[in-house]
């Protein structure tokens, strides 16, 4: 698969006419008070994302990261400017974008089945049944459709949680560090199911993160964002072609980019 | 695997009876010392209780107590839990009920009697409304607390998915709020038992309570007095142990996952 990276850019000026995005965020602004002051967390983020790309949100703790994806998702009203899809202002959650959490999301009175099943009422019994199904087999938990919550690992919980997400077919997926409490090996095993997902549905991917690596494997795009107030502080072209060589001196050389950008050196 | 599982399932029955067998023996031999006319002993009181057995008033009694509870508490259930719901998905319909409810709590519906039979008279009804009452304030409390316990992240992706406010309730906050609602339920049905006893003491002509308290003033009926309480205690174990069972079923169970 190629993809262009003709239209993307790196810094922190975004044109404002970019037809084809998908996702707009536009002068966007969060401030929460706080025992009477105002903590400004997010100020003046701007950014464009197209239509099946796949963008990660990277950098430290606490400089809004979840907070920008929460008013993305609609969960969230911002202080000042606004998000776009399709041209349309967010104004509330919506089931075509779908907000990913790590496993907590998973609700623990249903089954794996009932799960993956619960934004499916509109549909048929039997139509429910043959998607739930086929997002079991995606994600591989063919077997456990009957099991409860509680007897699956992290792992297999995050799987029923992407799978809800893919099962009401939504445009935009928004992931909130969704392997960040997964054991190093699980988590690897999960970047590449993801894409392979990613690969298989052309979803449009906002992926927060705070691992640089796991960034630079998986994104088109790494959006770096500064420490409070969150700003954007680069956008970083990652110009590799699936499945990603972790070894090669232009990973390396993205990855210490970003990591220097972010003000660490190379050794600890 | 939790050390419960490692007893061996003769040693889970074997223990209590043994326990049970000494407390009977205890009791006996503490009647036959202290040379008591008025206290009964454990075989007195079998013999009384079969008495009441044979002539069919101890099964009218116990129905009669059974059935005050069940119809007091499944009314404090109907009324509770939508009520606790409501209250905990509406802040400030809370806020607004709370200093009402938390002034009616603590007065223990054995001080509604007068009030009870000032309403309903002697009888059925009265005995009724006082285990409602019991039952009633502790549901409402478990539903409106477990309600504000339900993770904020199961409502976003309830509201994610499309549902609407009264879906959200419907489909996810009640069912993530269910284990601690259960606790509540269970609690609440030790309180009516309790409270049914009291009340038949004075408001009723029948019932377990009232039992105890005729067999005491006719005739001192200690042997009656006695095994009425036993019986009450008997039901009211068999009454938390059906709630228990229920505990285990999947759809709640994770929610006392350190029980199971
Ligand atoms: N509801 C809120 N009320 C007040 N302050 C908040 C609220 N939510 C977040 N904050 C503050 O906003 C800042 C950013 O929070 P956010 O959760 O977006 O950070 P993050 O980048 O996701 O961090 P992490 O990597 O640790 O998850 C934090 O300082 C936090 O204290
Ligand atoms: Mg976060």
């Amino acid at each position: 698969m190629i993809r262009a990276s003709a239209d993307s850019f790196t810094g922190d000026a975004m044109p404002r006419a970019s037809a084809a995005g998908k996702l707009r965020v536009e002068n966007l602004g969060v401030a929460f008070q706080r025992e009477g002051a105002t903590l400004p967390v997010l100020d003046d983020v701007n950014l464009s994302v197209r239509d099946g790309e796949f963008v990660c949100l990277l950098g430290p703790s606490g400089c809004g990261k979840s907070t920008l994806l929460n008013a993305m998702a609609g969960f969230l009203q911002p202080t000042s400017g606004q998000v776009l899809v399709d041209g349309e202002v967010v104004r509330g959650p919506d089931p075509r974008r779908i907000f990913v959490f790590q496993e907590r999301g998973v609700f623990p009175w249903l089954t794996v089945a009932g799960n993956i099943g619960f934004g499916l009422g509109k549909l048929s019994r039997e139509e429910r049944a043959k998607r739930v199904q086929h997002y079991v087999q995606m994600v591989g938990l063919q077997g456990f459709e009957k099991s409860y919550p509680h007897e699956l690992s992290g792992g297999m919980k995050q799987r029923v949680e992407v799978a809800r997400a893919l099962a009401v077919n939504p445009d935009v997926l928004f992931l909130d560090e969704p392997f960040g409490a997964l054991d190093s090996i699980t988590r690897m095993v999960m970047r590449s199911e993801l894409l392979r997902i990613w690969e298989a549905e052309r979803k449009t991917i906002l992926f927060v993160t705070h691992d640089i690596d796991e960034a630079v494997q998986l994104a088109d795009r790494v959006v770096v964002i500064s420490a409070r107030p969150g700003r954007i502080q680069q956008i970083v072209d990652v110009d590799l072609q699936h499945p990603r060589d972790i070894s090669s001196p232009r990973y390396l050389k993205l990855r210490d980019g970003i990591l220097s950008q972010i003000g660490l050196a190379h050794r600890i | 695997m939790t050390p419960a599982s490692r007893i061996h399932p003769v040693e889970r029955w074997l223990w209590p009876i043994l326990a049970t067998a000494v407390f009977l023996l205890l009791w006996h031999y503490a009647v036959l010392w202290s040379g008591t006319r008025i206290f009964p002993s454990p075989r007195e009181v079998e013999l009384g209780l079969s008495q009441l057995t044979h002539r069919g008033v101890l099964y009218r009694d116990i129905v009669d107590s059974l059935r005050r509870v069940a119809i007091g508490y499944l009314a404090a259930v109907g009324a509770g839990i939508p009520l606790g719901l409501l209250l905990g998905w509406y802040p400030a319909a809370e806020q607004t009920v709370n200093p009402a409810i938390q002034l009616l709590r603590p007065i223990s519906p054995i001080a509604w009697i007068p009030v009870a039979i000032l309403f309903f008279g002697v009888g059925d009804d009265a005995a009724i409304f006082l285990v409602f009452l019991g039952a009633f304030f502790p549901i409402v409390i478990t539903c409106v607390d477990a309600v504000s316990n339900v993770p904020l992240i199961y409502r976003r992706a309830g509201s994610n998915f499309g549902l609407t406010a009264p879906q959200v309730l419907a489909r996810v906050v009640f069912p993530a709020a269910l284990p601690q609602i259960l606790v509540g339920l269970r609690i609440a049905l030790g309180i009516g038992w309790l409270v049914v006893v009291a009340g038949e003491m004075i408001a009723v002509n029948s019932g377990l309570g009232y039992l105890i308290i005729d067999s005491r003033n006719s005739g001192k009926r200690y042997d009656l007095v006695v095994g009425a309480m036993l019986l009450i205690g008997i039901i009211g174990l068999a009454l938390d142990a059906v709630f228990r069972r229920l505990e285990s079923i999947k759809p709640v169970r994770w929610g006392f996952r350190h029980e199971s």
